[in-house]
């Protein structure tokens, strides 16, 4: 087992590795031009080459990628042409921003896809069972981007529930920074009507990654289930004479649990990937919506930054699924 | 005479192909079992009709502007309205479904060989060129598919082919790592063996042999992801890195029309609905095949 972890790790590293380098790769074979794209079309030569000079585009490729590796190591990725900021700064703004959106709506997926899911096996083939089978077939269909705008459609013009959009409102200084969530932080700083003020704002987003998330968990939870609750030992717990409740909770869920596990896992990448669509619909100032920007501006060095960091945090959760299994399930050897 | 030896040819055939057969029935007798396969089955069949006759089922064309008729509301001559540019919007969904279907063949088209022949030879020969196509399956992996797509998209420039290209990208090492699994458990057979030591050459062997075997694991996993790759799409298209007006493209009428939805709602709620139900309808029929498909699930299910 300790030879598959490491061997794990390794792979983990060779991963990052190639990541970085495709991502670099991929941003400078565009044939388009990024600092024609930032100074217009009628910039003067001299300009252009003075911000080429500056941004080490003169440079051959390969002394290029050595620079972004060195830059890279100090988590330094240079200045946004958009933004004027360095990227890493940038980043270090809205990347909380993400993380508190992901972990919400995560929170969200779990705690409905679970005990949906649950519900939908005991009462397999029943009325609970098929409307939770629709909501979550419907769920892990829905484009996230529309079903954004249907809420603000919804829910904020029509019936007021949510705010327009972005983070916090205009009145309302963010809380003094210690983790970036601002969650977390007003709770800190024991600024309660800052705390809702973020709640009500995250709300929004939130509902709409956390349903798809819940159908994809609640699809998991349900076919696991339903495998274990055929095991005999399940037969012989309710033979007994235990708890229905008991049977279900501590014998049969246990058990059906590594699979849902695995999915709340790989539940966190597609946030991740969701943010971009729902936060660029929000208008929530986090990582998603910087990298859409920085890709529709040709802002080079954003686009490498945030696509690196992306990758890492999808890299790593992998990873972290991956060990789980290994940690969890007695009958898996490596 | 002629109608004996017809009946006595029907009568092999049948007989050589009989497992065969009754695999087809079985699965068509589990089709006509489970109702949700049946409806995304015809919402399928629906799309591509749509599809096909998309020129004489519209009502008028996708792409001529009338600013003089600009965001009507539903109406009896615009069922579901008309946009910015006073094109009606249910013609344009109706050439949308065309886009999106040519999409997803595209994908799979370029995927499923890509895939199974980097999958073939790696399971096949191992060794370092196993290894080689591994790990730069990894690294794609390593990436969230629309990053990756948006990237590759965008590097190549936004426009409908290149999104193509990209999605194409981000998904064949699904492909060839199911087909590597596949190989390397088929390669132990003794059949294979025995064709070795007939002198086959490993081209035939790897063509005629194996892949047979590899392929219906993998276009059940194609089924799967059709919707995927539709949401991909229209993601792309949303954000400005896909398709380019005046493209009656689903995910881009949903991006130009955000702007109106507050005030003429119909404008980006439509095209919304196409690219659910599309989906919908996609995994419907995934989840159904796959269910078909797996024979531990066939016991499940009884």
């Amino acid at each position: 087992m300790l030879k598959y972890i490491v061997k794990r790790l390794i792979l983990f590293v060779i991963v990052i590795f190639g990541v970085v380098t495709v991502t670099f790769f991929l941003s400078h074979v565009i044939p388009s031009d990024p600092v024609g794209a930032i100074l217009g079309e009628n910039a003067p030569q001299e300009l252009v080459e003075k911000i080429e000079r500056q941004l080490g585009l003169d440079l051959p490729l390969g002394q290029q990628y050595t620079r972004y590796i060195k830059g890279l190591i100090n988590w330094n990725f240079g200045i946004s042409l958009r933004t004027q900021k360095q990227v890493s700064e940038d980043m270090r703004v809205y990347f909380p921003a993400t993380i508190e959106l992901a972990l919400f709506a995560l929170f969200i997926a779990i705690i409905f896809g679970i005990s949906i899911g649950i519900i939908s096996a005991v009462k397999r083939n029943l009325l609970p069972d098929n409307i939770s089978r629709v909501f979550s077939l419907v769920g892990i269909s829905m484009p996230a981007f529309w079903l954004g705008l249907l809420f603000i459609l919804i829910l904020y013009y029509h019936l007021g529930l949510i705010p327009a959009g972005g983070r916090l409102s205009p009145h309302i200084s963010p809380p003094p920074m210690v983790s970036g969530l601002y969650l977390l932080d007003s709770l800190i700083a024991g600024q309660f009507k800052t705390f809702w003020d973020a709640l009500y704002h995250l709300l929004g987003p939130a509902l709409v990654l956390g349903w798809i998330q819940t159908a994809y968990i609640c699809r998991v939870t349900r076919s696991s289930m339903l495998e274990v609750l055929n095991e005999e030992y399940i037969r012989t717990a309710r033979v007994k004479g235990l708890k229905e409740k008991i049977v279900i909770f501590k014998h049969a869920f246990r058990n059906a649990s590594i699979p849902v596990l695995t999915m709340i896992g790989i539940s966190f990448g597609y946030l991740l990937e969701g943010s971009v669509l729902t936060e660029t619909v929000f208008g929530y100032p986090g990582l998603g919506r910087y990298a859409v920007n920085s890709f529709l501006s040709l802002d080079l060095n954003a686009v490498i930054g945030s696509v690196t960091l992306i990758a890492i945090c999808y890299a790593l959760s992998n990873l972290i699924v991956d060990l789980l299994y290994v940690a969890l399930d007695p009958r898996i050897k490596y | 005479m002629v109608r004996e030896n017809l009946q006595n040819w029907i009568t092999s055939w049948n007989k050589k192909h009989s497992s065969e057969i009754s695999d087809f029935k079985e699965a068509v007798y589990l089709i006509r079992k489970s109702p949700l396969t049946i409806v995304g089955l015809s919402i399928i069949l629906m799309l591509i009709i749509v599809a096909i006759f998309a020129p004489y089922i519209a009502p008028y064309d996708p792409i001529t502007m009338h600013l003089d008729n600009r965001l009507a509301p539903p109406s009896k001559a615009h069922l579901l309205g008309t946009d910015e540019l006073g094109r009606d919007i249910l013609s344009r969904i109706i050439y949308g479904a065309g886009i999106a279907l040519k999409i997803m063949i595209i994908v799979l088209a370029i995927d499923l060989p890509l895939g199974i022949l980097l999958g073939l030879i790696a399971g096949y020969f191992g060794g370092w060129i196993d290894e080689i196509i591994m790990r730069l399956s990894d690294i794609f992996m390593a990436f969230p598919r629309l990053i990756l797509a948006m990237a590759i998209g965008t590097a190549l420039g936004p426009n409908l082919r290149n999104t193509m290209i990209a999605i194409a990208l981000t998904m064949w090492p699904v492909y060839a790592r199911l087909a590597r699994g596949e190989t390397l458990s088929i390669k132990e057979r003794t059949f294979i063996e025995a064709e070795k030591a007939l002198g086959t050459s490993n081209l035939k062997i790897l063509v005629f042999n194996i892949l047979p075997l590899c392929l219906s694991t993998l276009i059940v996993r194609a089924t799967l992801d059709m919707g995927n790759i539709i949401r991909i799409a229209a993601g792309m298209s949303f954000l400005g890195l896909g398709a380019q007006p005046p493209t009656p493209d689903w995910g881009l009428m949903i991006s130009t029309g955000r702007k109106f939805l507050i005030s003429q709602w119909w404008v980006p709620t439509f095209p919304g609905f196409a690219i659910l139900l599309a989906i919908f309808g996609f995994n419907l029929l995934g989840d159904g095949i796959r269910d078909i498909s797996d024979p531990h699930l066939r016991r499940g299910r009884q």
